[in-house]
């Protein structure tokens, strides 16, 4: 079965972010960047597909070079192949047009490819738009948040998570298919795999030779601002016996904050 | 026309699609159109006064039997004709599990960007700008949407839902099934716990952090929200990661993102990626046994303590007020 698993790059989560109020952006001096986590699970799901059905897996990220490094952790992880589609307009929030360049370029590199995987969401953007949109594009059927994947030769089950409960849902292959925390528990990459990492030639792809036209590449959302959230100001913080506390703690949440 | 699409569960209108027209009723006055909304489903009609008492003008109705069920595809496709058709200024939907599902196919078929998850919308010299955290909300993004018609969808329990003694029109649309195509289908909801909130929708959010100790204390933070009327339990990313409960409970830049009016934080010590999910809560409690955990400098009140002693001591305090 031929795997493509689509990975960006995002800073840590355990990162500060600062934004530019000059460039309208995050500021990535001093951040320190991984694979978005949510694709970590997807790329752990594709490598146990291969394991037990067989299969090629190609780890697939668009971006700039610096992307080449999460690639290469993919490999290290058991990608068999990973391609860089290159790009170089920085984050632009605009889901379509990254969901055009990515459809594009499994139209002309990858038709035979019978399942895509990406993560619910990239930890950052926050935009959970790109594998529905994909999906669409390509005319496939899609299931987001999934948290159990069962497949077949030409079909599979998902089980998708929603508000309190979990929808499971059939569809045929090809299919578009996002992971949740939960489907999985992600690899270490191996000692042995780093070191064939290393060596393995990673492709890059300009983005001006996936047969997309130029139209399609202007972003269509444009961002007024970027700014910090408000900071909180650190309330009242009370000690002492748990009676005493716990009364204090009950007459603020009914009298003064009126929640309870 | 500002459309909102109105989602519908165990026959029943979401209040987070209510929240969302509300909000649509409050911008397109201020840019001097209609809110409408757009009902999907079998059998839906009745649903349609409720929709008329938050703010909408008209109603399509779309009721066919091939619709009683949510698919991403047939939904998408019976919203694009729609869309196409009506020509909206916007169409908005709650960002819950099916509005960020079925949003982003509709987007991608009509050819236009989308707006997701966003906490504020206003009105700049007559266009809409959009405004939604990112990083979970370590940052801020303010943006506009170039292409048309603008498609957003809104953060459940930000918006205020606003009742209006309003009186619309029900439209009738057909709905055309495409022929058959390989699709995505829902055979079963499994899981389903019957009155358990999830945290993006709760108006109180009880988190437990490491400081619980172990899976089976859950059962206090349990207890606990047994007592608050729309509560949920929340959990902290290394709680999930020890096994101690399902990962669908976690908040934080890994988990969900929330903003109720109350959170209520015990052993969370507040670790950066936590903070961002749960810092636009209204009113945000911490209970710690350490005074310098970072979550007491985000929180309104803060209880230096054991929250073994103070969780039953508050039940206590909680039972009093019930029955005053």
């Amino acid at each position: 079965m031929d795997i493509l698993v689509f990975v960006k790059r995002v800073p840590d989560t355990e990162s500060k972010i600062k934004v530019s109020h000059e460039t309208n952006a995050v500021v990535e001096e001093g951040l320190n960047f991984i694979i978005s986590p949510y694709d970590e699970y997807a790329l752990e799901e594709a490598l146990r597909i291969r394991e037990s059905k067989g299969g090629k897996v190609t780890a697939v990220s668009v971006g700039q070079e610096a992307a080449l490094t999460i690639l290469r952790k993919c490999l290290a992880m058991g990608a068999d192949e990973a391609v860089l589609i290159r790009d170089q307009l920085a984050e632009t929030y605009d889901g379509l047009r990254t969901a055009r360049i990515v459809a594009s370029f499994v139209k002309k590199k990858f038709p035979q490819a019978k399942l895509l995987l990406f993560g619910k969401q990239s930890v950052g953007a926050d935009n959970a738009q790109v594998p529905s949109m994909v999906a669409e594009l390509l005319d496939l059927p899609q299931v987001n948040v999934v948290v159990k994947l069962e497949l077949e030769e030409d079909r599979g089950v998902a089980y998708r998570e929603i508000e309190g409960a979990q929808e499971k849902l059939a569809f045929p292959l090809p299919a578009v298919i996002s992971a949740q925390k939960g489907l999985n528990e992600p690899r270490y990459e191996t000692l042995k795999g780093i070191m064939a990492a290393k060596r393995k030639e990673i492709p890059i792809i300009p983005i001006e030779d996936i047969g997309i036209v130029a139209e399609d590449l202007a972003p269509r959302v444009a961002v007024v601002r970027l700014e910090m959230p408000p900071a909180r100001q650190a309330g009242r913080v009370t000690s002492g016996p748990p009676e005493e506390t716990a009364r204090q703690l009950a007459e603020f949440l009914h009298r003064e904050a009126k929640v309870i | 026309m500002i459309l909102t699409y109105v989602e519908i569960r165990d026959n029943k209108i979401k209040k987070s699609s209510l929240e969302v027209l509300s909000e649509a009723k409050r911008r397109a006055a201020e840019l001097d159109e209609n809110a409408a909304a757009v009902l999907l489903g079998q059998a839906v009609e009745a649903l349609a006064p409720d929709l008329f008492g938050c703010g909408a003008s008209r109603v399509f109705l779309m009721d066919h039997p091939a619709l009683a069920q949510y698919s991403t595809q047939d939904y998408a496709v019976a919203l694009a004709a729609l869309a196409r058709k009506v020509n909206p200024r916007a169409i908005f939907f709650p960002a819950t599990s099916l509005g960020r599902d079925l949003a982003p196919r509709l987007a991608a078929r009509l050819g236009v960007a989308l707006a997701s998850d966003c906490t504020k919308v206003s009105v700049k010299d007559g266009r809409l700008e959009f405004t939604r955290p990112i990083f979970a909300g370590k940052a801020i993004l303010s943006l506009t949407l170039s292409s048309s018609p603008q498609v957003a969808t809104l953060r459940p329990n930000v918006f205020p839902l606003e009742k209006a003694a309003g009186q619309g029109e029900i439209v009738r649309e057909e709905y055309d099934p495409p022929a058959e195509q390989p699709r995505a289908q829902i055979i079963e909801v499994v899981g389903e716990r019957a009155g358990e909130l999830d945290v993006t929708e709760a108006d109180v959010v009880i988190s437990g952090g490491r400081g619980m100790k172990g899976p089976e204390n859950f059962g206090l933070l349990k207890e606990l929200a047994a007592l608050i009327p729309r509560s949920a339990v929340g959990a902290s990313r290394s709680a999930v990661d020890s096994g101690w409960i399902g990962h669908q409970h976690q908040v934080g830049q890994t988990g969900k993102t929330v903003s109720p009016n109350l959170y209520l934080a015990f052993g969370i010590s507040g670790a950066i990626q936590h903070l961002a999910g749960m810092s636009s809560s209204k009113v945000i409690v911490a209970v710690n046994k350490d005074p310098d955990a970072p979550i007491f400098k985000v929180a309104d009140f803060g209880v230096v303590g054991d929250l073994f002693q103070v969780i039953p001591a508050l039940q206590e305090e909680l039972g009093k007020l019930r029955s005053e």
